[in-house]
């Protein structure tokens, strides 16, 4: 028994590969044909090869329970997703438009706040960020870049449409997984990378490197670069150690740097303290300087925004660029694009009803059952009400939270995601999906060919969060065309 | 290199070490009291004595027996020197400091604390101990055999060696303090000094080597020589001190250091093992693990804050 693709039926559903039973989008023909040629038994044997790559990789992920962590391995799909080149241009533009723009209004917000004397935005939606930090204001970082390091999700509604689902600004990960994908599917479907230009996606830690130096403040031609880890419990530590390895940069904790009197960082080495120009941060804000944030914070160090503001290391991303990480500030977008370069908007935003209007608060008030009700301040989709899937209670509870703090919600309506085949058990079966590229800013502006694409296992549900049962898939930006 | 990994890993190679030796520890201790006459003073007391943690050991035990005492040195967690204590600090220190050790370095260290956590009362009972223990060093050799190996000689394994070899010239030093101490005990000329010293050979694993070196027989001076003085022995504190200085010789910032090994190494040369009674044997050995903390401590402020 062989693939029958006709039997694979995605329903209302966009799927990735398949536009109708027993027909493949033209990047993916490739794909299907060669899938269709493999025997069950050579499809589950290179399933199987997958599994023993992960665990011999030790690629891993951390998840918490009962109070101990346990490494566990990277739950893969083998199944590539494809997306051709000329779309993917499209939606690379889009991105670099969207994190300059944002950047701009980062900026803005703790120069002058022009964006808020025009009246584009509320001044309150800004008070009451909680990202927003009064620290940061008048300081001008390299490049007036704030936010070096952007993790965009897309998704692709039932029209084919693909919109921005949320920016995740502070600390995204997950682009160390999409390097292993790639590594993974080479070493188990190689003929594939025969009859396809797949574009790489391994040249990111040489750009993410070259981003971190164009935005030291030293002169020196080596740059000591470090990525600042709040060590081996957190949850994206293999990340941490990865991408330290991979630039061949220190992986240091909190304890490891110092500010001196002299207001400079340096990292406590055998050979004594040696002064370091750039932190890429996988800490929050809030950890990052006990004497200016949270006292208890054993994470940080203290001094370093004093060392920051005197323009004498460069922090990647900047403190203070979550306030653009907020789903309501998510919702003005496509006017802040606009206004700060006079453009219109490549890539759609969900459209997002904002419920401290009190018009469009009613609106999802009355449309509960069909819309997705989310906080502005989690993520990992935490505090969320999926309105299709939500039971009269759940219901009622948000009703409740949405009225007694409206600036904390917004509602979208509920999408039906995208799907791309997964090998389940013996049969492909559709599963839905999203897409994390990442976007680098900082002399220049870099955005990975395709991302990271996250599955959601188990049929029918719509939740990719690794911590919840979701997979993942490498993801193929593929040039066919040109030949 | 970062002073934290450096830590980090000095400390998994000493936490190695000390579990092995431990274990070598309690499984002679075991053969020399099956050996001595009964009514001996000699009890196992005389254990957490050496490994320092006596008074701990007499706060929480009322009865100081095998039976405890064994547990107190392998299964007790709220002692820091315990068996299983030193296996989990180990662990802990490679842990997390994964990204400059070899992969199988870590599995190997985790094999090792889930066996000794799941199995260590099989060794209470005197039954069942032997074999436990046996386990343990075997698994401890390995993890150092792995070490050697497998990971590039920079300064990473520059701190692995010092730390073994500290904690090595460490334990040698106590266990020629038990011999002294049980000669002492059952006096001198009890005829007992031929079972204590080759039961003090054989926790260092040396009995073989020293044959091969002396081979007239087993004789107080001649077992403290060799295990002091002897050059070539890995065991000898002499031996390791040596270790450490070639070490200590690749890394910046050493010269404080090496001259503190320097001073403790020309001590133990100028001792005089055939002039000593047990009591100025004790004495000596005293200073001398005196000067083995104080190249700890320089080592730590050298290179680890």
């Amino acid at each position: 028994m062989t693939i029958d693709w006709k039997k694979y039926d995605p329903g209302e559903c966009y799927d990735e590969l398949i536009s109708t039973p027993g027909y493949a989008r033209a990047a993916a023909r490739n794909l299907t044909s060669w899938l269709r040629s493999l025997s069950d038994e050579e499809l589950q044997a290179r399933k199987v090869d997958a599994e023993l790559a992960i665990i011999d990789k030790g690629v891993t992920f951390t998840v918490y329970s009962d109070g101990e962590n346990i490494d566990r391995a990277w739950p893969f799909d083998i199944i590539p997703r494809v997306m051709p080149i000329r779309e993917w241009r499209r939606v690379e533009d889009g991105l670099k438009q969207r994190l300059k723009a944002l950047n701009l209004f980062i900026d803005d917000l703790y120069q002058d706040s022009r964006i808020i004397r025009d009246k584009v935005i509320p001044k309150s939606l800004i008070t009451n960020s909680k990202g927003f930090r009064k620290e940061c204001v008048g300081i001008k970082p390299a490049h007036r870049v704030w936010a070096h390091i952007c993790g965009s999700d897309l998704v692709r509604d039932s029209d084919g449409t693909i919109y921005v689902l949320e920016d995740n600004l502070r600390v995204p990960s997950g682009v160390s997984y999409m390097i292993e994908n790639r590594e993974v599917t080479k070493r188990v479907l190689p003929e594939l990378f025969e009859n396809n230009t797949i574009l790489p996606v391994d040249d990111y830690p040489d750009r993410l490197l070259e981003m971190l130096q164009s935005i030291s403040p030293s002169r020196r031609a080596q740059p000591e670069v470090v990525v600042l880890t709040p060590g081996i419990y957190n949850s994206a530590y293999f990340e941490h150690a990865f991408l330290a390895r991979a630039m061949g940069a220190e992986l240091v904790e909190g304890d490891d740097l110092m500010v001196d009197k002299d207001d400079y960082v340096y990292m406590k080495t055998i050979q004594g303290p040696a002064r370091v120009d750039v932190i890429y941060r996988r800490v929050d804000d809030l950890f990052l300087d006990p004497e200016v944030f949270n006292p208890d914070s054993a994470l940080g160090v203290p001094g370093l925004m004093r060392a920051w503001r005197k323009g004498n290391v460069a922090l990647a991303n900047a403190p203070g660029c979550g306030v653009a990480d907020d789903k309501v500030v998510y919702s003005y977008v496509p006017d802040i694009i606009r206004y700060y370069l006079d453009e219109e908007p490549l890539l759609p935003n969900v459209p997002t009803y904002r419920c401290n209007d009190r018009q469009q608060r009613e609106h999802v008030l009355a449309n509960l059952e069909t819309m997705v009700v989310k906080p502005a301040n989690e993520s990992g989709g935490y505090g969320m009400l999926v309105g299709p899937q939500s039971t009269a209670t759940e219901r009622e509870e948000f009703r409740r939270l949405i009225s007694s703090n409206p600036r904390n919600y917004i509602g979208q309506p509920a999408l039906h995601l995208s799907t791309a085949p997964a090998l389940c058990d013996s049969t492909l079966e559709p599963r839905h999906l999203d897409l994390r590229p990442f976007i680098l800013q900082g002399r220049d502006t870099y955005v990975t060919a395709g991302g990271l694409t996250r599955v959601a296992m188990k049929r029918g549900s719509l939740v990719v969060n690794s911590s919840q049962g979701g997979g993942s898939k490498d993801t193929w930006v593929v040039d066919n065309e040109s030949g | 290199m970062l002073s934290r990994v450096a830590r980090r890993i000095y400390w998994m190679a000493r936490y190695i070490e000390r579990a092995e030796n431990t274990s070598r520890l309690v499984n002679t201790y075991h053969f020399l009291l099956l050996d001595l006459p009964r009514g001996t003073q000699v009890g196992w007391e005389i254990l957490p004595v050496i490994t320092g943690g006596y008074e701990q050991f007499t706060e929480r035990y009322q009865h100081h027996d095998e039976r405890n005492t064994v547990k107190f040195l392998l299964a007790d967690s709220k002692n820091p020197a315990s068996l299983l204590n030193s296996i989990a600090s180990a662990r802990e220190n490679c842990r997390t400091s994964r990204e400059v050790l070899p992969g199988h370095a870590w599995e190997q260290i985790n094999e090792l604390h889930l066996y000794a956590r799941a199995r260590v009362n099989d060794a209470l009972p005197r039954r069942g101990r032997f074999e436990f223990l046996t386990d343990i060093i075997h698994r401890c050799q390995q993890l150092t055999g792995l070490l050697a190996g497998t990971m590039s000689h920079d300064h990473a394994y520059d701190f692995v060696r010092i730390g073994r070899n500290l904690e090595r010239a460490d334990m040698t030093s106590r266990v020629i303090d038990i011999g002294a101490v049980s000669l002492k005990e059952s006096g001198e000329s009890s005829g007992l000094d031929v079972h204590v010293w080759t039961s003090m050979l054989r926790a260092l694993n040396s009995y073989q080597m020293y044959r091969k070196d002396v081979q007239i027989g087993v004789h107080c001076a001649d077992v403290v020589s060799f295990l002091l003085q002897n050059d070539y022995f890995p065991r000898s504190v002499a031996h390791c001190l040596d270790q450490v200085e070639e070490c200590l010789g690749d890394l910046p910032l050493h010269k404080d250091t090496l001259k503190h090994v320097r001073d403790v190494r020309r001590r133990v040369t100028r001792v005089k093992p055939h002039k000593l009674d047990a009591g100025s044997l004790h004495a000596e050995v005293d200073r001398l693990q005196i000067g083995i903390s104080a190249i700890h401590r320089q080592i730590r402020d050298t290179w680890f804050s």
